[in-house]
This record gives C-alpha cells, sequence and structure tokens, in this order.
C-alpha cells in the first residue's frame, strides 16, 4: 500500500471519528424540523448531553460496574435524558406558550452551556481533580465493536469495521429514521405537521403531540451526539473548552443535507474531515490558526449555496420556525 | 350533557390592550420567579440561596472596587444590546456580534499598535473607534448582503462569521502581530491608544450611555426605525408599503455592525489594552438576553445589563467564598430569558376555565 493511500485511509477513519457527534447532532435536529420546529439549542442540549453523560459513566464506573456495555447504555441513557429535560424546556416554551423559536433556541444554547459547564465543574470539585474514565471503560467507546481479523482487511478493513460503535448506532439510526419518514403513516403525518399544521389539525392529527414527540426526541439524540464527543474526541475526560460549535455545525448541516437523514451520514462524515484536515494534511502555506477556521468557512459557503438554489424538492418544511396557534388565520 | 364534556377545561383566547403597569407587574413577577428557580439549582448543591445571593450583591456592589468591575463588565454589555435591538426588531436574528466586536477590536488594533507614535492622543482614539465601528459594520453587512440577495440564513451566517474572525485574531496572535517570538500575546498597547479613565473606570461607559439617548430616538422618532419596526411585524406589509427591504437589511445591519465595533474598540483600548482572541468573551451572546429582557427598550437595557453585571461578577465571589461554580451565572441568566420568554404568553393570551353555567347556556 503506498504512502498516500494510508494517509488517505487514516484521514477518513478520522473523519468518521469527528463526524460521528455531528452525525447524531443533526439527525436529532432533522427530527425536530421535521415538525416545523426550529431548535437552536442544539449546542446547549449537546453540551447537557455531554456533561451528563460523562457524568453517568463516571459513577458507573466508581460504584464498581465494569461492563463495558452497561457502560456504554448507561452514557447513551443519561445524555438521551439530558436532551430530553433540555428540549422539553424548549417545547414547553414554544408549543405551549408560543414564545418565539428563535430567541428561545438561543436562551437555550446559553442555558445548557452553563448547565454542562456548572455539573462538570461541580463534579470535579466535588472529586478532588478531575473527571476521567478508567482505560477499560474507555475502550468500549472508542474502539471498535468488531474482531481484529475484519479490521485488518486492507484498504477497506479500517473504514468499515474500525470506527467506534457509536458510528455503527448512527448509520443505523439514520436508516432508521429515513424508514421512519419516508415509509410509515407516522412519519407522514409528522411531515404533515411540519408542512401546513393547519391542515394537519384539519385531519384530524394532534399537532401539539406529534410536535411535543419529535422535538423531545430529537433533542434526545443530539444529545447523544454530545456525549460521543465526549467520550471520543476529548478522551474520557471533563474539558472547559466544551463542544467548541460542533452544535452550531450540526444545525448548519441540517440545512447541508436538505432535511434528509441518509444525506447527513456522508455531511457529517465530510465536515468531520474539515475539522481535522489541519491536523492530517498540513499545508506550508496556510498558518494552521487560519487552516482551522475552513469547517466555518465551508458552511458559510454551503448556507448560500444553498439559499441560492430554488427548487420545489429541497425547501424546509414550509411552516418551520412558525408557532401553530389554532385560533390564527 | 355530552355537550359539556366536548367544552376542553381550559381554553385559550388572545387578548389585546392589557394595562401596562399590570404587563410590567407578570413581567416583574417573571423575574423573581426565576430568581426562585436560580436559589433551587443554587439549594441543590448545598448553598443557602439567601446566603448565596447575599454574597452575590455584596462582591458585586459592596465595595468601590467591586462597583467599578461589574459596571466594567456592563459597558460592553450595555453596548452591544444596544446593537442588537434594531436587528431583533427587524426580525433579523443577528447572533455575531461576538464576531463583530472582535472585528472592531481587530481594526482598532490596527492603529493602536501601528500607529500610536505618529498622531496626539485625541486624535489616535477618534480614528481608532472610526476604524472600530467600519470594519464591525462591514462584518456584519456581508451576511446582510447574502440575507437580502437570496434570503440566506442569517443566524447560522452571523454565528460562522464569529469563528471565523477569532480564528484571524489567533492567527495575528501567534503570527503578524505577536510581540516576543513564541509568546503568542500581541503586546501591550502604547498609553496614547487606552482610553482614559473617568471615575474609576475606563471612559467607554460614557460612550454607551451616549448609544443609549441615539440608540431610544433612532429607534422611536426616525423614519429608519419606523422601516425597521414594519419590516419586524411583517415583511411583506412593508414591501406592499413601498419600502425597499433589503437595503434596510443591509444599513441597520451596519448600523449594529458599527456599533458592535465600536464596543470592540472599547474593550479593547480601555479593559484590555491589547488585543486577543477571547476579547469578545461571550459578550455578544450574553448581550441578547439583555436585549431581550429589556424588551428593546434602551433605557431598560442600563438595568438589566447591570442586573447581568452583577450575576456575572457575584458568581465570581460566590465560586471564592461558597465554592458554587461561576457557571451558575450562565443558568440564571438562561432561567431569567426563559420566565420572560414563558411570561408573554401570559400577557398576550387570556385563559378561560371552564364554567359550568356558561356550558349550560351555551
Amino acid at each position: 500500500m503506498s504512502n498516500f493511500m494510508s494517509l488517505f485511509i487514516a484521514l477518513i477513519v478520522a473523519a468518521i471519528t469527528y463526524g460521528t457527534p455531528l452525525l447524531f447532532g443533526t439527525l436529532g435536529e432533522i427530527l425536530t424540523e421535521k415538525s416545523g420546529n426550529l431548535n437552536l439549542g442544539v449546542e446547549g442540549i449537546m453540551f447537557m448531553g455531554g456533561a451528563l453523560g460523562l457524568g453517568g459513566v463516571f459513577y458507573y464506573e466508581k460504584a464498581g460496574g465494569a461492563s463495558g456495555v452497561a457502560a456504554v447504555a448507561v452514557g447513551i441513557l443519561c445524555a438521551f435524558l439530558a436532551g430530553i429535560l433540555a428540549s422539553l424546556i424548549f417545547s414547553f416554551l414554544t408549543i405551549t406558550l408560543r414564545a418565539n423559536q428563535n430567541v428561545t433556541g438561543l436562551a437555550l444554547s446559553i442555558f445548557g452551556t452553563g448547565v454542562g459547564q456548572f455539573i462538570g465543574e461541580y463534579m470535579r470539585v466535588r472529586e478532588n481533580g478531575y473527571i476521567a474514565i478508567g482505560n477499560h471503560l474507555k475502550g468500549f467507546f472508542q474502539s471498535s465493536p468488531f474482531p481484529s481479523a475484519l479490521q485488518k482487511i486492507p484498504v477497506v478493513g479500517g473504514i468499515l469495521f474500525g470506527n467506534s460503535v457509536f458510528f455503527y448506532l448512527g448509520l443505523l439510526l439514520a436508516a432508521g429514521m429515513f424508514l421512519f419518514l419516508n415509509r410509515t403513516r407516522t412519519g407522514l403525518y409528522l411531515r404533515s405537521v411540519g408542512e401546513s399544521p393547519a391542515t394537519a389539525d384539519a385531519a384530524g392529527i394532534n399537532v401539539g403531540r406529534y410536535k411535543y414527540l419529535a422535538t423531545v426526541i430529537g433533542g434526545g439524540i443530539s444529545a447523544v451526539g454530545g456525549m460521543v464527543y465526549i467520550m471520543t474526541i476529548a478522551g474520557c475526560v471533563w474539558n472547559h473548552e466544551g463542544l467548541s460549535g460542533v452544535g452550531w455545525l450540526a444545525v448548519a448541516l441540517v440545512i447541508f443535507c436538505l432535511w434528509r437523514p441518509l444525506s447527513a451520514i456522508w455531511g457529517s462524515v465530510l465536515f468531520g474531515a474539515l475539522m481535522i484536515l489541519y491536523l492530517r494534511l498540513m499545508l506550508p502555506f496556510i498558518p494552521t490558526q487560519l487552516y482551522k477556521i475552513l469547517p466555518y468557512v465551508v458552511t458559510v459557503v454551503v448556507l448560500i449555496v444553498s439559499s441560492m438554489r430554488n427548487n420545489k424538492e429541497k425547501q424546509p418544511p414550509a411552516s418551520l420556525g412558525l408557532a401553530y396557534f389554532r385560533e390564527d388565520r | 350533557m355530552s355537550h359539556e364534556k366536548k367544552t376542553p377545561f381550559i381554553r385559550l383566547a388572545k387578548r389585546e390592550g392589557m394595562e401596562g403597569w399590570k404587563v410590567w407587574c407578570i413581567r416583574a413577577g417573571a423575574v423573581l420567579f426565576a430568581l426562585a428557580l436560580g436559589a433551587l439549582v443554587m439549594g441543590a448543591v448545598g448553598a443557602n440561596p439567601v446566603t448565596a445571593y447575599g454574597t452575590m450583591v455584596s462582591g458585586a456592589l459592596g465595595k468601590k472596587s467591586a462597583v467599578r468591575q461589574t459596571v466594567k463588565i456592563a459597558v460592553p454589555l450595555l453596548g452591544c444590546a444596544l446593537a442588537i435591538a434594531p436587528c431583533f426588531k427587524m426580525r433579523f436574528w443577528n447572533i455575531g456580534a461576538e464576531g463583530q466586536i472582535t472585528a472592531g477590536a481587530i481594526a482598532a488594533s490596527y492603529f493602536a499598535l501601528f500607529w500610536a507614535d505618529r498622531m496626539p492622543a485625541p486624535v489616535l482614539l477618534t480614528v481608532m473607534g472610526l476604524a472600530g465601528a467600519l470594519a464591525g459594520g462591514l462584518w456584519a453587512l456581508i451576511p446582510a448582503f447574502f440575507k437580502a440577495k437570496w434570503n440566506t440564513n442569517e443566524t447560522l451566517f452571523t454565528l460562522m462569521m464569529n469563528y471565523i474572525i477569532i480564528g484571524v485574531v489567533r492567527w495575528l496572535q501567534g503570527g503578524p502581530w505577536e510581540g516576543r517570538k513564541g509568546s503568542q500575546i500581541i503586546p501591550q498597547f502604547d498609553s496614547a491608544a487606552c482610553l482614559p479613565r473617568v471615575l474609576g473606570v475606563h471612559c467607554g461607559w460614557i460612550i454607551v450611555l451616549v448609544l443609549v439617548v441615539f440608540m431610544h430616538v433612532y429607534m422611536n422618532y426616525t423614519k429608519h426605525g419606523y422601516e425597521i419596526a414594519v419590516i419586524g411585524d411583517s415583511v411583506n406589509t412593508a414591501r406592499y408599503a413601498g419600502m425597499n427591504v433589503g437595503r434596510v437589511m443591509m444599513r441597520t445591519m451596519f448600523l449594529s455592525g458599527a456599533i458592535s465595533g465600536i464596543v470592540g474598540f472599547i474593550v479593547a483600548s480601555g479593559a484590555n489594552n491589547t488585543l486577543y482572541d477571547g476579547v469578545a468573551g461571550g459578550v455578544g451572546f450574553t448581550s441578547i438576553t439583555v436585549a431581550w429582557l429589556s424588551q428593546l427598550n434602551a433605557f431598560a437595557m442600563v438595568g438589566i445589563s447591570m442586573l447581568l453585571a452583577v450575576l456575572s461578577k457575584g458568581a465570581e465571589t460566590l465560586q471564592t467564598r461558597m465554592a458554587v461554580p461561576t457557571s451558575i451565572s450562565d443558568i440564571i441568566t438562561g432561567i431569567l430569558l426563559f420566565c420572560m420568554l414563558g411570561c408573554e404568553f401570559f400577557i398576550n393570551y387570556q385563559l378561560i376555565f371552564r364554567k359550568k353555567k356558561e356550558a349550560r347556556h351555551e
């Protein structure tokens, strides 16, 4: 295998690692936005998910738990619950109290980041030092669930079988969400709520319930992404840097992949590659600090390009960002 | 009987024209409710809420030096909230104030670093302020242009612009503007490039108070302010009335960015006397809270920015004295915002409970 080839493969594997948190964040937000709710609080939700997920696994380990599968389950569960809690606040304010979705989402970002920092810092002080997971459990979060024989297959082995368990869960989730949205009656109802809540209401669909469920479950899924970020990229340690905008990139990715769960897979891997490129592909004429802003520049370009195309198939849900009040006309 | 069952227990109706004092009572109630929820959080980590709030207030306002520190925190918050207000009034979700502050700070720093010996101090400071305003305005104009032309999502666009410009500062810090090699620090400004102090705080507070009056007049008594209000209520109405919506958007965003840029100049020249990547330090986001909590009213912003400054300065004292993490101030800020957002519902809608008699009469 040539040197270039192995570099390229290493880049893709790293891209998948960095893309997996984005994948969860994006999938959750797609579900939310399909119901017509624009939740800009993903950054806060993922932050809370990261802090609570890490906390859950840390205390599981401290209580003597050693089963890797259980630790992963605990992490997912804690993060999911954190996401549910955060998006319940959002849902209550925007669906029941009809508050402005933009400002509520921003408030949730501030609040969620605060809660994440608070919990992380509080745990750190209480445990005298720092919060970290032992190497044994760490392995279950970071290394591949497949036997090493499969990973050693030349060229494709690493890419197909060498990723953390979360990537495969994300793939399943994306496929499941695609089937749910496009092949089931409930999915159709959900999409109709996002496109035209008044029509859905007239057809006897409980608009409030669909919006609540989609937003809350979507928030839970996004929060798992935050936990994945802390557990894989941040190395199972609590840090002050937090997520450095991964949640916001996830919101942008939803636009990039046109609200399609399957496109979210390659979209998030692509953005993962952009995030990691400065480490893997040194370019002597670009200073590192400027190289690091590449994903944000690309996001801007993506936003501009996606707003310029005028295609009926490629539009957001028609009622995205609008509160629904039956008596309104 | 079956009819009675179908009447929901609570019905909603829109209401208009609630008396002003009632509206402010509800809002004050929301603030108190938020502080009570904050007390619950403090109680949950084992701090006595009453002592904790007392510590926060005394830590922020107890001593003269503490008051100065608190005002220093409030100045950029207030300035930036004033910048955001017209955008939010127009329903243009500018969350890029962080980047516009940074852009302004970069431009101001350029003159502070390379022109300090060539101009007298008053001229230098004026040039720095103007450069900051221009840079902030132009940085804000980019997303506004694309929003006006292709309706590009401005929320994410302005946000991404933050990360981009902060990356540029990091590059300047470790590259062209680096002081001692390897220090990753831009040298301190010449004393001519530092804002003079008035009453112990850099005179940025006077600038923002002038801006308060300016923005109040601009928003309420000018044609521009009227256009912004109409676009905020309904873009179609504005178009029908013959307003050039795109132009108003770009103009307003330029103004907004320019004010943020001045804030950047104030922070770099008055508070830090240098430029670094944390020059905005979250002000761009917190000021959104200030703007929204004060219902985009310029005078209310003075009070709200002080309230949030007290929270954030007090949280530092709280951490040193009672070991409650400083992020408690973010949590309380978030809760405050949630409560204010929620309480608007009770101002705009009326809850009608089912009455037996009413149901029979129908």
